[in-house]
């Protein structure tokens, strides 16, 4: 068995077989696992916002949005040794922690953060795998990318290997 | 009126909040103490601004279980209030306001839960019309939603909020003791106009 390492919340983390990455009580924020199957080179990934480009104020985090996050992400997975053509993704989280009907824009945050993922993994042409998303609940997530399984756990739930 | 980050205003915002917070939390406890027929103490509350990344760790670890109740705020400022309480801590003063009953389960039951908005509805009320009398501002909260779950689940909700603003938490913690100590945790999260009104309606801007 290798380290686990955490990553924390906007924060991205990359690594070799057999070390793994976790990161802990997702909740509307979504984690994206991407690795490389052949050189079992991964990434993951803690980020709480859609778009980089619809918020204007000073930020030093480009790990915050699903943008330049997963731009962020390949090319660190590049410059570990992964193969770019051979990337391929799993993600998990964004869920609605409270439900508050007056407020439907920023208690959708989650969804909007799971759909703008899926938009830019489509964009680069990454395969998404699996996905765990939604509902009402966090989870904590494990990321092994020796044999690319993520694990999730959550309260109240039972552990689950997608 | 210029643009200001939050970083940059924190200082004097900081400030601000804490005496709000110390008022707020006066009123919120001797509605508590009232409602529970005890005397309760409690300390200064601490205004702390924390990174996004270690959010968490100001309460413990990220998947200590919490019991958080969010609330919308409106009129003359938006945003939204938070309070958040560990459910050990949560359980201890549901016990003692529900005179007795508790429910055994691992989490809340309907009437705990219910029990709980309550209460969050009482202490976030208090702070508000602190904050309210302060400034001068028209300002109540929305009805209250529960949620139990990892620290950090539930803290990623005003985080993301924040996270709009900048790379920044600001979080008030107040303690208070009953025969146990309890910690209870703010967080006032106002949009950024209204931020300017706070301050402005105080005579900081």
């Amino acid at each position: 068995m290798g380290e686990i390492i955490k990553v924390g919340m906007a924060d991205l983390k990359t690594c070799k077989a057999p070390d793994g990455l976790i990161t802990l009580g997702l909740g509307s924020c979504v984690g994206v696992a991407m690795w490389d199957p052949l050189s079992r080179i991964g990434g993951l990934l803690h980020l709480m916002l859609p778009d980089s480009k619809a918020i204007n104020s000073p930020t030093t985090k480009i790990e915050k949005f699903a943008d330049t996050g997963i731009d962020e992400m390949v090319k660190q997975l590049i410059v570990l040794g992964a193969n770019r053509s051979r990337l391929v993704a799993k993600i998990a989280g964004g869920a609605t922690m409270f439900q508050i009907q007056s407020r439907n824009d920023i208690m959708k945050i989650g969804e909007r953060n799971v759909q703008a993922t899926i938009e830019k993994l489509n964009q680069l042409n990454i395969r998404l795998l699996a996905q765990d998303t939604g509902e009402n609940y966090g989870r904590t997530v494990t990321f092994f990318p020796e044999t690319g399984e993520f694990h999730i756990r959550a309260i109240g739930h039972d552990n689950k290997i997608i | 009126m210029a643009e200001i980050s939050l970083e940059q205003m924190t200082d004097t915002y900081a400030d601000v909040l804490k005496e709000i917070g110390n008022i707020g939390a006066g009123n919120a406890m001797t509605a508590l103490s009232q409602m529970l027929n005890c005397k309760i103490d409690m300390q200064v509350p601490q205004v702390k601004l924390l990174d996004l990344s270690n959010v968490a760790t100001i309460v413990g670890s990220e998947e200590q279980l919490m019991v958080g109740v969010f609330l919308g705020v409106e009129g003359d400022i938006s945003g939204s209030i938070m309070f958040l309480i560990e459910l050990k801590s949560a359980k201890v003063l549901l016990k003692k306001i529900m005179m007795g009953y508790e429910s055994g389960l691992p989490m809340l039951d309907e009437m705990e839960a219910s029990a709980m908005q309550e209460v969050s509805n009482i202490i976030t009320g208090a702070y508000l019309n602190s904050l309210s009398s302060l400034t001068n501002l028209v300002i109540y909260p929305t009805p209250p939603s529960l949620s139990i779950d990892m620290a950090a689940a539930i803290l990623s909700v005003p985080a993301i909020e924040f996270g709009v603003l900048g790379d920044k938490i600001l979080m008030i913690q107040s303690q208070f003791y009953d025969e146990v100590e309890i910690d209870g945790y703010f967080v006032l999260i106002p949009d950024v106009d209204s931020y300017k009104k706070i301050l402005s309606s105080l005579g900081m801007m």
